[in-house]
C-alpha cells in the first residue's frame, strides 16, 4: 500500500545482504521538497490575515496529531488526555514569556517551544509512568481520568493556569530575532515563518523516530504485546519511552500556540482538546505517518474555516467523522492510497462511471442536508434578523413551505440515487481490489 | 559438574484448588535435544508457560544455566537465553517477514530501547534477520505483512522469530501442530537444522517427529513426568505404554 516504502524495500532485498548499493529515494525526496515548497509558499498565496492565521493554526495542529499519532496508530494507545502534555506545555512557555518580558529569564522567543517540549517530557515522564503501566482498554481510561485530573488542577491553582481567563503573554518582548530589526514576531507571518521551521523539524524528527529500533518495536508491541514480551522487550518500558517521547512533541505544539495566539486557557489541558486530537487523527488515519498531516489540516478547516460560515460546523464535522468512520475506516490516507493502488495497476477507468454516480448523488444528499441544517438553525436561532437565508448564493425563505419540500425532496432523491450510485460502486470496487491483491500474492517480489 | 542448561527442581502450579503441575523434576543438559511428549491435558504446556515466566509458579525451582529465574518476567527469562514458541501462532501480524525477523534480534544486539539508531543502517540486524529468513525459507515473502502468511509459513516464521535472538535454551510448542506430512517434514528439517547447537526442549503429539528428533523423551501425565529416557527405552517402557502410547507405537 506505502508504494514508496514497498519500493525501497524491495530495492533492498535485490541489493541483498553483501551489496548494499541503494539509490537515492527521489520519491521521498520528492514529497519532503513539495511540503516544504507549500509550507514556504502558502502564506504568499494567501495573504489575508485570517487565512495565515488559519495555515499557523494548521502547522500547529500538525505536530500535535503527528505526536498523538505516534501513541494511536504506531503504538496502539489511544489516549483521550493528549492534550494535557501540550496543554501543559503551552503553560510553561507562556509563563517563560512572561518571565522574559520582565526580565527575569534570557531566552529567545523563538526556541520558546522547546521549553513547552521539555515540560511536556517532563510530565510524560511523571504522569505516563502511572498510565503505561497498562495497555488497551485501561490506559485509555486512565489517560481519561488524569486528563480531568489536570483540568480540575486547572482551577485549584490559579495562579499557574490563570482560573477563568487564562495566562496571556506578548511575544515581541524578546529581541529581534537574529538581530535583525523588524524581526519581532510581531506580524502573524513572522509567527507563521517560526511555526513553519518547528513544524518541518518536528515532522523530520517524528518520521525519523519511525526508523529507529524503538519506533519499530512500539509497532511490534502495538502488534502483539505478549510477544514482545517474548523477544527480550519490556513493553511498559516500551509504552513509557513513547509516551514520554509523543508528550515532547506534544509540548512543543503547546508552546508554538502559546506564541501563536499570547494566551493559554483552561481549555489547552481539557478533555475537548484531547477529543480534538483524537478526531484529526482518525481523519487523516492512523496507519500512515502522513495522515495525521492532512487529518490536521481538514480538522482546521472545520474548525477554523467554516465556523466563519456556519453555526452548525460542529455538527457538520460530527457528521463528516461518521461518515468517514462508516465508510473508509483508514481514514483520508488510506482512502487516498487505495486509489493511488488502482490507479497503478491502470484499473480506474472502469471506476470512473461509477465514481461519479457516488460523488454527484452524494452532493445532493450533502445539498440536501445542508438546507434542512441551515433553514433549521436559522429558523431556532436567528429568526429575528428576518426569514430569508443565504445558501451557495441563492436566497431561500424559511417561512416558506416550498423551501422546505424542495430541500426534502433533494435529500431523499439524493439518497436514494446515493444507495444505488454507492452499491455499484462497491462491486465495482471490490472486483478490482480482489484481481490486485491476487496478483500481489502471485507476485510476491514484485513491486 | 557442569550446570545443566535447563533444570526444573519439584515444581508445582495450581489453578484454583486444581494441581496441573504436580512435582516436576527434570534436567536437560546443554546441547541435548528433548522432547515432552503426554497425553492432551496432561500439563504439557502449561510447564512451558511457566518455564518461560508466562505464568507464575506455585512452588518449586527453574534454573537456566544455574541461574535461578523462577518468577521472573517474560522479557528477563529472554534475556538470559531462553526463548519460547508458541502454539497457537504468536506474531506480530501487521509487520512485514522481515520487520517480524528484525524485531526480534534487535535486543540481543544491545539495541535496547534506542532512538537514536536508523534502523536502515543497522547491518547486522538486518545481515541477521536476512541470514534466519533464508533458514526459514521465507525470503520470497519477506516483504509480505506476516498476517497475510499460510498456516505452515506462520509457522515458520514462529521458529524463525524464537531463534533470531540467538538464544542458547530454545522451547518449542509443537511446531508441526496442524501441518500436512510433507509440511511436519519441512518442519522437522528445520526445527534440527536452527537448533543445532543449541538446548532443545519441545512439546509433540506426532510421534514420527518425536522419535527421529529427541535425544531423550520425557513423558509426562497428570502433571508428573512418569519416564524419562533415550527414545528406545521410552517405546518399550510399559508404563509409559500403558499410560499413553497404547496403540499408537503400532501405527508409527
Amino acid at each position: 500500500m506505502a508504494g514508496k516504502a514497498k519500493r525501497e524495500a524491495a530495492g533492498e532485498s535485490r541489493s541483498g545482504p553483501v551489496l548494499r548499493y541503494r539509490p537515492i529515494n527521489l520519491g521521498r525526496w520528492t514529497v519532503w521538497g513539495v511540503a516544504a515548497l507549500l509550507f514556504v509558499f502558502m502564506p504568499l498565496i494567501f495573504q489575508s490575515g485570517y487565512a495565515r492565521s488559519l495555515l499557523s493554526q494548521m502547522g500547529i495542529l500538525i505536530i500535535f496529531a503527528l505526536s498523538y499519532n505516534m501513541l494511536l496508530g504506531q503504538s496502539g494507545m489511544l489516549s483521550f488526555g493528549h492534550a494535557v502534555y501540550s496543554g501543559l506545555g503551552a503553560y510553561f512557555a507562556i509563563h517563560a514569556m512572561n518571565r522574559v518580558g520582565d526580565g527575569s529569564l534570557i531566552w529567545p522567543i523563538t526556541v520558546l517551544p522547546l521549553i513547552g517540549g521539555l515540560a511536556g517530557a517532563l510530565f510524560g515522564i511523571v504522569l505516563g509512568y502511572v498510565t503505561t503501566k497498562k495497555a488497551g482498554t485501561p490506559f485509555a481510561m486512565i489517560t481519561l481520568g488524569l486528563g480531568e485530573l489536570v483540568f480540575s488542577c486547572s482551577l485549584m491553582f490559579p495562579a499557574f493556569f490563570g482560573g477563568e481567563g487564562g495566562i496571556s503573554g506578548n511575544r515581541t518582548v524578546g529581541r529581534p530575532v537574529l538581530g535583525i530589526a523588524g524581526w519581532t514576531l510581531g506580524p502573524q507571518v513572522q509567527v507563521y515563518y517560526l511555526i513553519v521551521i518547528w513544524c518541518f523539524v518536528c515532522m523530520a524528527a517524528m518520521y525519523a523516530y519511525t526508523h529507529t529500533p524503538l519506533g519499530r518495536i512500539a509497532n511490534a508491541v502495538r502488534d502483539n504485546p505478549e510477544r514482545a514480551e517474548f523477544i527480550g522487550y519490556n513493553t511498559q518500558r516500551v509504552r513509557w519511552f513513547v509516551l514520554i517521547l509523543s508528550a515532547f512533541f506534544a509540548g512543543i505544539a503547546g508552546g508554538l500556540s502559546a506564541i501563536n495566539f499570547e494566551i493559554v486557557t483552561a481549555e489547552n489541558v481539557s478533555a475537548i482538546r484531547s477529543g480534538g486530537v483524537l478526531l484529526a487523527t482518525f481523519i487523516g488515519g492512523v496507519a500512515f505517518f502522513f495522515g495525521p498531516i492532512l487529518g490536521a489540516v481538514v480538522f482546521t478547516m472545520f474548525a477554523v474555516a467554516l465556523s466563519e460560515f456556519t453555526k452548525a460546523w460542529q455538527l457538520y464535522l460530527g457528521v463528516f467523522f461518521v461518515l468517514l468512520v462508516m465508510f473508509t475506516p483508514g481514514g483520508l490516507s488510506s482512502l487516498i492510497l487505495m486509489n493511488l493502488r488502482v490507479l497503478k495497476f491502470q484499473k480506474f477507468k472502469r471506476l470512473r462511471d461509477p465514481y461519479f454516480g457516488v460523488i454527484l448523488s452524494a452532493l445532493a444528499l450533502a445539498f440536501g442536508c445542508v438546507m434542512l441544517i441551515e433553514m433549521t438553525y436559522h429558523r431556532t436561532l436567528d429568526y429575528s434578523l428576518g426569514p430569508q437565508i443565504q445558501l451557495f448564493g441563492f436566497p431561500f425563505y424559511t417561512d416558506h413551505a416550498e423551501s422546505w419540500v424542495f430541500a426534502v425532496s433533494v435529500l431523499v432523491g439524493g439518497a436514494l440515487a446515493f444507495r444505488y450510485a454507492w452499491r455499484r460502486f462497491k462491486a465495482v470496487w471490490g472486483e478490482i481490489q480482489v484481481e490486485i491483491e491476487d496478483w500481489i500474492r502471485d507476485n510476491p517480489e514484485a513491486e | 559438574m557442569t550446570a545443566a542448561a535447563l533444570e526444573l527442581v519439584d515444581l508445582r502450579k495450581s489453578f484454583g484448588r486444581t494441581e496441573i503441575i504436580r512435582g516436576v523434576n527434570l534436567a536437560v543438559p546443554p546441547g541435548e535435544r528433548h522432547a515432552i511428549i503426554g497425553p492432551n491435558g496432561a500439563g504439557k504446556s502449561t510447564l512451558f508457560n511457566i518455564i518461560s515466566g508466562r505464568f507464575p509458579v506455585s512452588s518449586g525451582t527453574v534454573r537456566l544455566n544455574g541461574t535461578d529465574i523462577t518468577g521472573r518476567k517474560p522479557f528477563e527469562i529472554n534475556r538470559l537465553g531462553l526463548s519460547r514458541s508458541f502454539q497457537i501462532t504468536n506474531i506480530f501480524h501487521r509487520l512485514s517477514v522481515f520487520e517480524n525477523l528484525r524485531c526480534a534480534v534487535l535486543w540481543s544486539l544491545g539495541y535496547r530501547y534506542s532512538f537514536w539508531h536508523n534502523l536502515n543502517t543497522l547491518h547486522d540486524a538486518a545481515d541477521r534477520a536476512e541470514a534466519i529468513l533464508s533458514r526459514i525459507g521465507l525470503r520470497r515473502r519477506r516483504n509480505i505483512a506476516a498476517g497475510l502468511l499460510t498456516y505452515a509459513e506462520q509457522r515458520a516464521l514462529e521458529i524463525g522469530i524464537t531463534i533470531a535472538g540467538d538464544a542458547s535454551v530454545v522451547l518449542l510448542d509443537e511446531p508441526t501442530a496442524g501441518m500436512s506430512r510433507s509440511e511436519t517434514a519441512n518442519a522437522v528439517a528445520l526445527v534440527r537444522d536452527v537448533t543445532q547447537g543449541k538446548t532443545l526442549l519441545m512439546v509433540e503429539h506426532d510421534m514420527s517427529v518425536v522419535f527421529g528428533l529427541a535425544d531423550r523423551i520425557s513423558v509426562v501425565v497428570y502433571g508428573e513426568i512418569i519416564a524419562s529416557g533415550p527414545p528406545g527405552e521410552i517405546r518399550a517402557n510399559p508404563k509409559v505404554k500403558e499410560a499413553y502410547l497404547g496403540t499408537q507405537t503400532e501405527s508409527h
